[in-house]
């Protein structure tokens, strides 16, 4: 018995080191009480750099590191802009030609922002502002923390519209921004020639080359100079992309051996705003702290009112966030139900567990998780899934009045209602046009149905009889699904980009099952997304299944999706299914010019009812996202559009420290029955081993 | 030694470019230029001058094996392949697409892997060995009966399976360990305890079946039966001859693998969180990202020549007949 002995005695002096701490505890450097946010990231973020990120996974965290002039709202809905970095709201001013402002209908020749930040905001604690700051400082929280700053000049913010057109940083943006910001495309050019004369390698002062269209008014005012008119540009001030970047951050990462050991903009920030990035590990886990510098600023005062016990309260919160990758879904959850994360998303293998749908469809979580004060938030995202048809198309595209009639039919058979109960447990709402709820524009209830699929039926829509849908095919020329030229049924092409998710393959039965309502039939062209990407690019397409998620809550961020000069084959551009009305297009170049209010809700109702006639899309629907929060984590509002939400959400450390030692205590009865389980497997081969050693010995005697 | 060690040090350089040219021809079989400026992009708003710029900044723009283009050697070196293969073979990994440093990744994300599979592979190999003599100590009886049962169910199963069952029984049931995740220095073992476990279980059906195959194969063998008949117990004539003499077969298996810990396991990394080098090249095929991919192969292929040649090495030390 002594190698057992000995076991449990090695056991016991390792679990003796685990103090007071659960044996479970994810966590075993941080306080057991902290102040600090748990959460985790599925996707490493690759682009921390506010110039060239432009993904959901990497604005989590820049979000709440850089400070860009504007910011949204909260609480308030539909997203309202108002300052962040900046004193107030930038002024506009549209002018002539000759500099004179203009006003009412005549068309601007440029648009002035000008912008004016306060005194005083300084940029977080950083190596790049001391004159030898060493990597060292950057790597070491305590030292990190020491370093010196300076502070936020509106040239900084010139800077950073520089670094957009900067060629070695391929902003996402710089594209567009060049349609727009004055002299950018020719500034790209200039760097260009710069960046090639110096090897394309090294430290590029932009300081020295100067842009037409980012103007350094005084130390704390810039212009903006925007060619024409670009209303929605005001939302591109709400985004990273235009925080301010100190010149310094630059150089000093330009220094040697800095790209050798991942050292740069793109992994370790230098931000203004509320926090600091304490742990920069990708792979791992990414550490942020309050940054000691932030200016501050108050909890919102306006809002539903069950998240105001905060109002007016000193923002952040939060001292830290620990952000841990985890890939995996099934130990993410485990981890959340053990208290480790303080909120979670719901994935569909734990969705039966985590929510009960009742009789009457509302949505509540199970009585497993009230009992552990787990809360339900569900928000619904801006963003639309859809099928497309390519105008291009002689079959389903183009004006012709039966591949209207076809479509309109499509549009009916297709149950995105059914398709949402089975793909999403419910998390989705069908799409009754193209904009998503809580853009300007959206119209609820009733008034919002899309006459063409929807009737509305004791207080909610309804789709549309399969019978109308028939009669819709028959005067389309293809009376029960039968293409009049071959005497078959009419074959329809649906171009998806090849997903290895478990739902992807039923997902196109499915497909094939709601085309053969009509007694259509639905060949898949299942391909990689690469050749997907490419026929798109081509308008090769037949049909084509995609999504858009809003850069920005304004409706033209949605309707430009069908503006005939934004066609994909055509002209490269977003409008995937290269629709073109020339109606929309007139009434699209004036909606995107006018304010909110009731002229431009009239001209937005007109192009959803163009689309709405014209089918270029079957409107898909809108995902609902679902978030599970602990009870001990406060002031949590999803909010899809901005993300810097870090800086409103507070946590009950105490609460979670008593809730996770209360549900992590070991349990170790199963560990004597697994021993016990040992010996029984090992007991019969030692007394069978015994047995014939002491025959060998009976017989040799 | 010393010549047969250049020798095959020689061999290597074809096998490494071949494996190099064999991975450019396929990757860009699969994607093009285009493509992966456009997965590194995004999908929003990217234009055609952007992806051109991408390509540009990256020196994807060159000619893929061939530059018409270009006079004399140039038309061979100034090609996609050769600029972007020639410095592998200093080891000069260079920058991956992203632009993260690919030999600082390596470096960072080894150590976990290594943390992870070194103690996996080792305690495994022990375990196994030691089953397995104990299983051929009572072969033919219903002790191995029952064992080669055990071991064949334990092989049909799926290694996701030992992996979730392991964290919802001892993670989440029994809260004896973290469910995942990775921490720097002594206090990793609490989260390396439970993974390891887990790979040494996986391990076992499969293991101790080839190991109580090759004790078998010794067992009928002159030598034994001298040994008992020398009067010796048939554990000692397992431990002291059998496995001394069974050394070989196992050095083939064992010591081919251990360079090959450093690449780390993709499944186990993933699902327990160890931030380590397994999903390294399956990110970077997912990401297009060609540098990566080409590193890592090229890594993988001059870590399996090393394992290749250590194993010949350690013929000479288990074997004294064997001369190199």
């Amino acid at each position: 018995m002594f190698p057992l002995r000995s076991l449990i005695l090695c056991v016991c002096v390792l679990l003796a080191g685990c103090g007071e701490r659960a044996w479970n505890d994810p966590y075993p450097g941080d306080p057991r009480v902290a102040n600090t946010l748990y959460t985790s990231f599925r996707d490493p973020p690759k682009h921390l750099d506010p110039a060239r990120s432009y993904a959901a996974n990497e604005w989590i965290f820049i979000s709440q590191i850089y400070e860009p002039p504007l910011q949204y709202h909260y609480l308030k809905r539909p997203h309202q802009l108002m300052p962040a970095l900046s004193a107030s709201m930038p002024t506009v001013r549209p002018l002539s030609a000759s500099g004179y402002e203009v006003w009412g209908d005549v068309k601007p020749a440029q648009t002035v922002y000008e912008i004016r930040i306060p005194k005083g905001v300084r940029y977080q604690p950083h190596p790049a502002f001391a004159d030898n700051g060493s990597v060292d400082d950057l790597l070491d929280p305590a030292r990190l923390l020491a370093q010196p700053d300076r502070e936020l000049i509106a040239e900084d913010l010139v800077y950073q519209i520089k670094r957009l057109a900067h060629p070695a940083l391929a902003s996402p943006i710089y594209g567009l921004m060049s349609e727009y910001i004055t002299g950018l495309g020719a500034y790209r050019d200039t760097l260009e020639a710069a960046w090639a004369k110096q090897g394309r390698a090294g430290w590029l002062d932009l300081r020295q080359f100067p842009l037409a269209g980012a103007e350094v008014v005084d130390r704390y005012t810039l212009r903006i100079h925007i060619d024409g008119s670009y209303p929605q540009f005001i939302y591109w001030l709400a985004t990273p992309f235009f925080a301010p970047i100190p010149w310094e951050a630059d150089r000093f990462y330009a220094r040697p051996g800095m790209a050798e050991r991942n050292l740069s903009l793109d992994t370790h920030p230098i931000g203004s705003g509320p926090y600091l990035l304490l742990e920069s590990d990708p792979n791992r886990r990414i550490t942020l702290a309050r940054n000691p510098n932030w200016h501050g600023e108050t909890y919102p005062v306006a809002g539903p009112p069950d998240l105001l016990a905060d109002a007016g309260k000193a923002l952040p919160f939060i001292d830290r966030a620990v952000y841990t990758l985890e890939k995996e879904s099934i130990p993410y959850w485990g981890k959340f139900l053990q208290g480790w994360y303080d909120h979670s998303g719901i994935s569909s293998d734990s969705f039966d567990s985590a929510v009960a749908i009742g009789a009457s469809g509302d949505v509540q979580v199970t009585e497993a998780m009230q009992a552990k004060g787990i809360k339900l938030q569900t928000e619904t995202e801006s963003s639309i899934f859809y099928l497309g048809f390519n105008w291009l198309d002689p079959v389903v595209g183009g004006d012709a009045e039966s591949a209207r009639l076809l479509r309109r039919a499509l549009a009916i058979a297709v149950d995105y209602e059914e398709f949402i109960a089975i793909f999403r447990n419910g998390r989705g709402i069908a799409a009754q046009g193209p904009l998503a709820p809580g853009i300007a524009g959206y119209r609820e209830g009733e008034a919002g149905i899309n006459p063409m699929t929807h009737e509305w039926v004791d207080g909610h829509p309804q789709r549309r009889a399969l019978a109308e849908a028939r009669e819709l095919l028959a005067q389309a020329g293809y009376a029960d699904g039968v293409d009049p030229l071959t005497g078959k049924p009419l074959l329809l092409y649906l171009d998806a980009a090849a997903s290895s998710g478990p739902d992807s393959k039923a997902m196109l039965d499915w497909w094939r099952k709601q085309i053969a309502k009509l007694g259509l039939r639905l060949v898949v062209r299942d391909t990689d997304y690469n050749r997907f990407q490419d026929k798109m690019r081509k308008g090769q397409a037949q049909l084509f299944q995609w999504g858009w998620n809003a850069d920005y809550p304004d409706p033209e961020n949605f309707l430009f999706l069908f503006y005939g000069p934004n066609g994909k084959a055509a002209h490269g551009g977003e409008n995937a299914a290269n629709y073109a009305n020339p109606e929309f297009d007139a009434l699209f170049e004036r909606m995107k010019d006018l304010p909110n209010g009731d002229d431009r809700q009239a001209v937005i109702d007109r192009m959803v009812g163009i689309l709405r006639e014209d089918v270029p899309w079957l409107f898909g629907f809108h995902p609902v996202e679902f978030r599970l929060n602990h009870a001990w984590l406060y002031n949590v509002k999803p909010n899809l559009i901005a993300r810097n939400t870090l800086k409103y959400q507070r946590v009950d450390a105490e609460a979670r420290a008593a809730a996770t030692g209360a549900w992590n205590r070991p349990v170790l009865w199963p560990l004597s029955g697994l021993l016990i389980g040992l010996l029984v497997l090992v007991a019969p081969g030692w007394w069978a081993l015994r047995q014939r050693e002491r025959r060998v010995g009976v017989e040799e005697a | 030694m010393g010549a047969y060690l250049i020798r095959r040090l020689l061999y290597a350089i074809p096998i490494l470019i071949g494996v190099n040219l064999l991975t450019f021809a396929l990757f860009f079989l699969v994607n093009s230029p285009d493509d992966m400026a456009r997965a590194h992009l995004g999908n929003k708003r990217v234009t055609a001058e952007a992806v051109e710029a991408w390509k540009r900044e990256r020196g994807y723009n060159r000619p893929l094996l061939y530059n018409a283009g270009r006079d004399g050697i140039e038309r061979v070196t100034d090609t996609l392949f050769f600029t972007k293969s020639i410095r592998l073979f200093v080891f000069d990994f260079g920058q991956a697409d992203s632009g993260r440093a690919i030999a600082d990744d390596i470096r960072q994300r080894a150590p976990p892997s290594l943390a992870l599979a070194v103690p996996t592979f080792v305690i495994g190999l022990l375990l196994n060995v030691t089953l397995a003599l104990g299983i051929v100590l009572f072969r033919a009886s219903v002790l191995d009966w029952l064992g080669q049962i055990g071991l064949v169910a334990l092989m049909s199963v799926s290694s996701l399976f030992y992996i979730i069952a392991g964290q919802y029984l001892f993670g989440k049931l029994m809260r004896l360990a973290p469910i995942s995740g990775y921490v720097d220095g002594w206090e990793a073992w609490r989260f390396l305890v439970l993974p390891i476990a887990v790979g040494v279980i996986a391990g076992i059906g499969a293991g101790v079946r080839w190991y109580r195959s090759l004790f078998l194969e010794e067992i009928g063998k002159d030598y034994v039966r001298t040994a008992r008949a020398k009067g010796l117990g048939e554990a000692q004539v397992l431990v002291g001859h059998v496995l001394r003499n069974a050394l070989i077969p196992i050095l083939t298996g064992a010591v081919v693998l251990l360079p090959l810990l450093f690449l780390g396991s993709l499944i186990m990394e993933s699902f327990f969180g160890i931030p380590g080098l397994g999903s390294y090249t399956i990110e970077g095929i997912q990401a297009q990202d060609f540098a990566i991919v080409r590193a890592m192969v090229f890594l993988g292929a001059v870590l399996y020549i090393l394992g290749l040649l250590l194993t010949d090495i350690a013929y000479t030390l288990v074997d004294p007949r064997v001369r190199l």
